[in-house]
């Protein structure tokens, strides 16, 4: 396997509905700035590829227009996936695998705010025998996080902390949507949204996009000081029918993790992509992260998500601080589908 | 590049304008099961997924690769999925070939589909997004003013479209999974089939259709224990460029010619009209061939058309293109592309049945999008690379 | 009392309507684009680096892939450089077929712009046909395309197939 790194990264900052900008707009600014951090002319990058949601920008083909941000002339070796930009990036991370390129330009945008991201994402439960009963993202949530409390592992509590705990962190991040100083317990005397789950255990709609660029080998070396190494890259999905899975454990996220190497050495933090505070504790359970691994240092999703950015934005988050020698090894994880059912674990290095 | 890559087992569905007997899932199952028997596996042989599709609003199910995870036998594994517009089938199939030649996986299942009949095609193609301009006249009359230019300029006679549909539609004939089976079709019938965007007539268009196509991909390795010949993966190669831009060529776009060049160097290829036993091309509105066969470098600019007249492109002539019938008789927009990487792995394996072109060993399979803008192509041949 | 499974008629197939409401922004460039609409002018943007002016403005060049911001009014007058007739009705059009659909290159914009043609036989049109925008009524102008409601031909003579020809 060739080693590969991400060796640039750029965000818009997450708001909860941009109003002046449409999703060109809003991501040309990223694309370049993720391009020009990378030291490498943007046509000598060898393949482009994004991810983004027909849904969730109301329109079909919503990635073509996309394309006018990145200045596709002369043709570019160009791809799409319907899926968080994580998924983008792993396609991109096979294709230097290949041989065929040497450095890939990774970008994802997602303007939830756009349409309603409950009835949104309701339609990709099976169109047949789930979708028709009007069930929502929260709610699904909410019956996993109250499958979680029932086991007897965690608490409301438990909750309330993965939440405080994040606003306070992404008071370091300019990027972040939702921050500040909020207590435990005090958020326990809030009312419930779906209970078990209360608003803020849910995360915020966010309008965002985000930009990475990969390179190879010497490649990488020569463009930037510190590459932050991909040592590790794998994604599983889990059957689609919630009745059939213990939603209070997540295999996906176990094997993915042990095929991407989690496990082979000391973490210094993992960003993971949990949009829901519950969700946090049944990933970290499944990648048997310690209590010496700092969680979502960038706040996470419960402070910005983005749909169709908040995975990649968690590979993005997990780089950074090793190009800026804060972090040595580091995870990064996103998730798909309802009650996590697809997910996705990078273990990332500093050399 | 990389490590060898082969297709081992094809299947696709028998296409039709609606598939009332399946569910979404059973669409893609009967495709998947079809292309495990060809290889000799079972769904627990298989490595990964790669799932493609063009827009979910045409079948009103939000990334499908979800919902169709356990149909597919994906549970525990990787799963993807690719939308690059009506290119998608064939940047699908160069995604899952990737996962081979990366070393990453040993087999690897790829499916494209579409299923039409469950939400409305016409209205998903042309929503109209406030702020922009409203799409007046659907896909017909986004490419129909390109093909009058492209009349223009190569001064091709008029009933050349004609001649391309004959062909097609006669060539359907011999492929017991076309939707469109015209059994008495005549350059009469189609002449005065009705005009829908002059100059494209009725029956010099690509249909509706709901289908899905599967392939298993697999390593050197795993090849070697297949039951049936393998198509070896020569070369892959996928160009973009943007929907619109001053002095754009759209009749003769550069994306197509570039990704062209780049499949031909890496397949050591020098003269395609030569060299290619066989040609599977995107052919939605009839005049697409000979604007393809320049595109494509089988024929000088302002000549792709004499080939269609000279017979060249029939199934007994010198260059067969869409022996299959092409998109032109099946079009399940989201399989199209993978429709025609397919039949070019089936032609130099042996396996076309009657639409077989005897003794085909290498095979290009093409597949376009967007406004003639996304554009991915294979060599397939029938040793390897 | 229980039926035989076998026995009862399976389901084909269920109807599940859906409905959807978007909010969508225009962004800079169309909001500049369409406030020159409900002014009667029609503004484009000029490259910075390839200098080409488009009509619509979308805020970047897309082939050089970089922001774009002067502006630059056209004319309203242009060359059809090409069309097709259309013969089947559409869900989103009054208009009755057949009618035409050119491509027009408003003078001073370098990238065709899609309208309809009007007020002529639709077999009169013809590339380097010279025609005109036809606006509304004043009173009915608004933030929108509809402003022009299509494109009539003009009383010069047609342009040469040269001075288009790279725009076909």
């Amino acid at each position: 396997m060739r080693d590969v790194a991400v060796i640039s990264f750029a965000q818009a900052p997450s708001v909860r509905r941009r109003l002046d900008a449409n999703e060109v707009e809003i991501l040309m600014p990223v694309v370049q700035e993720a391009v020009a951090r990378s030291g490498l002319p943007r046509r000598e990058i060898g393949f482009t590829v994004s991810g983004s949601c027909d849904y969730v920008a109301g329109q079909p083909f919503a990635f073509v227009s996309a394309l006018d941000a990145v200045g596709a002339w002369p043709p570019i070796t160009e791809s799409h996936v319907e899926m968080d930009g994580a998924w983008a990036l792993y396609e991109a991370w096979v294709k230097i695998q290949t041989g065929d390129v040497d450095s890939a330009l990774v970008y994802s945008f997602g303007k939830t705010s756009m349409g309603d991201p409950g009835a949104v994402l309701n339609l990709q439960l099976d169109p047949y025998t789930v979708a028709p009963l009007g069930i929502d993202a929260v709610s699904l949530a909410a019956l996993q996080a109250r499958a979680l409390l029932d086991s007897g592992r965690y608490t409301e509590k438990d909750l309330a902390e993965v939440v405080a705990r994040s606003r306070r962190a992404a008071k370091a991040n300019p990027n972040a949507q939702l921050r500040g100083d909020v207590d435990a317990a005090r958020l326990l005397a809030e009312p419930y949204l779906a209970s078990p789950l209360r608003r803020h255990d849910c995360c915020p709609i966010s309008d965002g996009a985000v930009a990475v660029v990969l390179a190879a080998g010497d490649l990488a070396r020569k463009a930037v000081k510190r590459p932050a190494w991909i040592r590790g890259i794998d994604h599983r999905i889990e059957t689609h029918d919630l009745g059939l899975r213990d939603l209070t454990r997540s295999p996906s996220t176990a094997l993915a993790g042990e095929k991407a190497g989690a496990r082979t050495g000391k973490l210094d933090l993992a960003e993971l992509h949990a949009p829901f505070s519950h969700q946090e504790l049944i990933l970290a359970e499944a990648l048997g992260l310690g209590d010496g691994v700092q969680l979502n240092p960038s706040g996470g999703a419960l402070a910005a998500n983005a749909l169709m950015v908040a995975g990649l934005t968690r590979i993005g988050e997990a780089a950074k601080r090793i190009h800026e020698g804060e972090a040595n090894r580091a995870l990064a994880h996103a998730t798909s589908g309802p009650c996590l059912q697809h997910n996705l674990v990078c273990v990332l290095e500093g050399e | 590049m990389g490590q060898a890559c082969a297709v081992i087992g094809v299947g696709q569905t028998k296409h039709d304008v609606k598939r009332v007997d399946v569910s979404i899932a059973g669409l893609v199952r009967e495709a998947a099961d079809r292309a495990l028997a060809d290889a000799g596996l079972t769904y627990r042989d298989i490595d990964a997924v790669v799932l493609g599709k063009a827009p979910d609003m045409f079948e009103g199910v939000v990334m499908p690769e979800l919902y169709l995870a356990d149909a597919l036998g994906a549970v525990g594994k990787p799963m993807l999925r690719v939308h690059t517009a009506g290119s998608v089938g064939g940047t699908t199939a160069i995604v899952a070939a990737s996962l081979v030649q990366a070393g990453v996986h040993e087999r690897v299942l790829t499916v494209s589909f579409e299923k039409q009949s469950e939400s409305n095609a016409m209205w998903a193609l042309t929503v109209h997004v406030p702020f922009q301009q409203a799409i007046v006249a659907g896909a017909g009359g986004y490419f129909s003013p390109l093909i009058r230019a492209y009349m223009r300029r190569s001064g091709a006679p008029e009933d050349t479209g004609i001649r391309v549909a004959l062909k097609d539609r006669k060539n359907a004939l011999k492929n017991p999974y076309s939707h469109l089976v015209f059994p008495d079709i005549s350059f009469e019938q189609i002449a005065s089939s009705p005009m829908l965007w002059d100059p494209i007539r009725y029956l010099e268009t690509c249909p509706s259709s709901d289908g899905a196509c599967a392939l298993v991909l697999a390593s050197a390795g795993a090849a070697k224990r297949a039951p049936n010949k393998p198509a070896w993966v020569h070369a892959t190669a996928m160009k973009s460029e943007p929907t619109m831009f001053a002095g754009r060529d759209q009749v003769n776009p550069r994306a197509g010619r570039d990704c062209a060049a780049e499949l031909y160097k890496k397949a050591g290829i020098t003269d395609p009209r030569r060299e290619f036993d066989v040609a599977e091309i995107y052919v939605p509105f009839s005049w697409f061939e000979p604007m393809w066969m320049e595109n494509l470098g089988f024929a000088k600019e302002g000549e792709g058309w004499k080939m269609t007249y000279e017979g060249a492109t029939a199934l007994d002539g010198d260059m067969p293109v869409n022996a299959s019938g092409g998109v032109l008789s099946s079009n399940p927009i989201g399989a199209s592309g993978m429709l025609r990487f397919a039949e070019a792995a089936l032609q130099v394996r042996g396996m076309a049945g009657e639409h077989q072109v005897d003794g085909a060993k290498k095979a290009l399979g093409h597949a376009y999008g967007g406004g003639s803008q996304f554009f991915s192509m294979w060599v397939v041949g029938s040793s390897p690379a | 009392m229980s039926e035989p499974v076998e026995s009862i008629e399976s389901v084909k197939s269920i109807q599940t309507p859906i409905r959807l409401e978007y909010s969508y922004t225009a962004g800079r460039a169309s909001t500049r684009f369409l406030k020159g609409m409900a002014e009667g002018r029609i503004l484009g943007q000029r490259c910075p680096e390839c200098t080409k002016v488009y009509v619509p403005p979308r805020g970047s060049c897309p082939r050089c892939g970089v922001a774009t911001q002067d502006e630059v009014e056209v004319s309203g007058k242009g060359t059809v450089t090409t069309f097709c007739i259309v013969r089947i009705p559409s869900e989103s059009l009054s208009i009755k077929p057949p009618y035409a659909a050119a491509h027009i290159l408003l003078d001073g914009a370098d990238i065709p712009f899609f309208a309809l043609i009007q007020e002529c036989p639709f077999d009169d049109v013809r590339m380097g046909m010279r025609v005109e925008a036809v606006w509304a009524p004043r009173a009915e102008w608004s933030a929108s395309f509809e402003n022009i409601r299509h494109f009539r031909p003009i009383a010069e003579p047609d342009a040469t197939y040269d001075s288009f020809k790279e725009h076909l």
